[in-house]
């Protein structure tokens, strides 16, 4: 297998007395595009600037490309970070902004303006090269940022939430722009957001985090349909997965047999060994139906319905679920009105199982 | 109602006008007029006579004050970018988060709260004085003591050092500056493989020149103005080597009672003010740099 673009072997880092990194290992592939993600405060920024060499671990090491770097200086580390203030300098030009590290590297001025004018021409910055980022919108100091990127030549590229200042409109833009670049330019990129609809549709693997530790990594699709726990399944995804409380009865070969105390339903779970005890049903709001009476699995009054248009979301107050609506996701002309009754059935191999300790039991099918 | 909430707010504002009228407005009138007369002190003021601008033409003559002027303008020209400097420096080190750095603050701040009291001028005259603390440290270290006041270039050196010493001012607008650079860009031009100097003279230096600006303007100002400092230390001397214009306006007044000559003199220092000031905003379009103003439109 080829080498690692990035590795983290078991990295510390805590800021007085708080562990906010706690034993990460990682591997970044060559060309991935690595997202970050999880709630505020899960360490997911800080791992960045780990990597970036803004901080420092207080133990374990950090290799990029064949070079350990832990103790090397950020400039000489192979990467370029976009910040998510952008972080321009403000009484530079759009040029000047993105050659600045190459005259501070001491590259040659012909250099300087062919790496600028290429890295403007991806971007479509031509015509902005003179002004001052004042005179820029939100998108287009998003991309003088990503441009000073692009002309060091990294081999690691590090967004830190490049998004999150913009408005829904231009993230959605951006977005598309971002993934265009990591096709067109084949870097490595390591990404940072809480915004799950970056992390799914950007990332070729996403790594949740959760109180500084990994919860899990894998492709964006592995991870929404085989969350390795209830943390996982329930911050992927929007709305997120509806959690029923329930038991396991104990299972035979393939099937686990679970009690939702109104109702029983039997999930099939592939080799995995199953004890009786207190356990979740996790069913997302899309793998609901409406049921005719008394074909559903749980039944409960509709509290309200927000119609999208394409699709209609229904919050059902059910028995099953006492502490929480249980949201469904439905298409959008689907006849249901407040307080009206509804059975809502389940495909049972679409039923995540989780133990009492949150864990998966087997994964869907 | 509304005429009464008027005169409420017109009473609230009340303290500020009458300052505003007797202290400033009415003495600004007052020495313009006054410097085109030949108005003695002990005279009454009926007694006065217009003398057109004999008492400007005068001062073109008049080698004292060709004096001051001079002295003036090296106190002006050595203090303010030394205090800037010095007011940089020691705000760059306190902005470094370190321990107890609230304490440290106060303590550099401390002299300039002092600093332009009287009674400091009266400490710093005898720190200064020929058995004074100085020469007394000199001695135990084996050196000669200095004149400090009796010679003029010690003198001035003297009543210079007591201008810096009250760099504090200075210094908190500047670490105020300072702390609203964003970490970000530091962070950035770190990455871009800037080292500390360059970084500070980069990026440091050219978000901080409205800051520079107007703590400039601010300190020439008052350099022009400082009066209390040469007053009690050496009194203007020796040989008029400390003799500042404001000195000598306080001196044609209250001494030789020729108020039209002094207000005179005051209209001139406060021309050189105004006309340096105005070169000063010129020349700013070229070095200070405004980070926020306004936006493109989106």
């Amino acid at each position: 297998m080829a080498r690692s673009a990035v590795q983290l072997s078991d990295v510390h880092k805590s800021f007085a007395r708080t562990h906010v990194i706690d034993g990460v290992s990682l591997s970044v592939d060559p060309g991935e595009f690595v997202v970050f993600v999880g709630p505020s405060g899960c360490g997911k920024s800080t791992l960045l600037r780990l990597i970036a060499g803004l901080e420092t671990p207080d133990s374990g090491r950090i290799v990029i490309g064949e070079r350990d770097v832990t103790d090397v200086h950020p400039a000489e580390r192979g990467i370029a970070m976009v910040f998510q203030s952008y972080a321009l300098y403000p009484h530079m030009s759009v040029a000047e902004n993105m050659g600045f590290g190459l005259r501070i590297r001491g590259l040659a001025k012909d250099e300087i303006t062919r790496r600028v004018n290429e890295a403007a021409d991806i971007l479509q910055l031509g015509k902005l090269l003179e002004r001052k980022p004042k005179a820029l919108s939100g998108g287009q100091r998003q991309r003088v940022a990503i441009g000073r990127a692009i002309v060091r030549e990294p081999e690691v590229f590090l967004f830190d939430e490049p998004l999150s200042n913009l408005d829904a409109a231009l993230r959605g833009q951006m977005r598309i722009e971002l993934a265009r670049l990591h096709v067109q330019i084949g870097a490595t990129m390591v990404y940072v957001t809480h915004d799950q609809v970056e992390a799914m549709t950007l990332a070729s693997k996403i790594v949740v985090l959760n109180g500084g530790r990994v919860e899990q990594v894998g492709a964006p699709l592995e991870l929404y349909r085989k969350p390795a726990n209830r943390f996982v399944a329930g911050f992927l995804g929007a709305p997120r997965m509806n959690f029923l409380p329930a038991r396991t009865l104990g299972g035979s070969a393939g099937a686990v047999e679970v009690d939702l105390g109104t109702t029983r339903i039997v999930v099939p779970r592939e080799g995995a060994e199953v004890s009786a005890g207190a356990a979740t049903l996790g069913v997302r709001p899309e793998d609901f139906t409406i049921a005719v009476a008394g074909e559903g699995l749980i039944s409960g009054e509709v509290t309200l319905v927000e119609r999208l248009g394409g699709e209609a979301l229904a919050y059902v107050r059910s028995d099953a679920s006492p502490d929480e609506a249980i949201v469904v996701k439905l298409a959008g002309d689907t006849p249901v009105a407040r307080h009206e009754t509804v059975h809502l059935g389940v495909r049972p191999a679409a039923c995540h199982l989780f133990d009492a300790a949150d864990r998966a039991v087997g994964a869907p099918s | 109602m509304i005429y009464s909430d008027r005169r409420a707010g017109l009473a609230f504002a009340m303290p500020f006008l009458i300052g505003l009228l007797v202290f400033t407005l009415f003495p600004f009138i007052a020495s313009l007029l006054l410097s085109f007369s030949n108005y003695q002190l002990q005279d009454p003021i009926a007694e006065a006579g217009y003398v057109g601008l004999e008492n400007y033409s005068a001062m073109a003559a008049d080698p004292t004050f060709r004096q001051s002027f001079w002295v003036t303008l090296i106190y002006v020209f050595v203090t303010v970018p030394l205090k800037l400097a010095f007011a940089l420096l020691i705000a760059f080190v306190l902005n470094f988060r370190l321990r107890a750095i609230g304490a440290f603050r106060t303590a550099y701040y401390l002299p300039s709260i002092l600093g332009g009291s009287v009674a400091i001028a009266v400490v710093w005259r005898y720190v200064f004085a020929n058995d004074g603390l100085i020469n007394q440290s000199l001695q135990l270290i084996g050196m000669d003591g200095v004149n400090w006041l009796g010679e003029p270039g010690y003198a001035m050196a003297t009543v210079i050092l007591l201008r810096l010493w009250q760099f504090g001012s200075a210094m908190v607008i500047f670490l105020a500056g300072l702390q609203a650079i964003p970490t970000d860009l530091y962070e950035a031009a770190t990455l871009d493989g800037a080292k500390p100097w360059t970084i500070f003279r980069r990026i440091t230096l050219p978000l901080l020149t409205p800051v520079i600006f107007f703590n400039f303007i601010m300190q020439v100002v008052q350099a022009f103005q400082e009066f209390n400092g040469p007053y009690v230390i050496t009194g203007g001397g020796p040989l008029k080597s400390t003799y500042l214009l404001p000195l000598m306006i306080y001196e044609e007044t209250f001494k030789y009672f020729d108020v039209g000559y002094a207000s005179a003199l005051s209209w001139f220092l406060f021309l050189v003010i105004a006309v340096l000031t105005a070169l000063a905003f010129r020349s700013s379009k070229y070095w200070v740099f405004y980070s926020n103003e306004k936006e493109a439109p989106k």
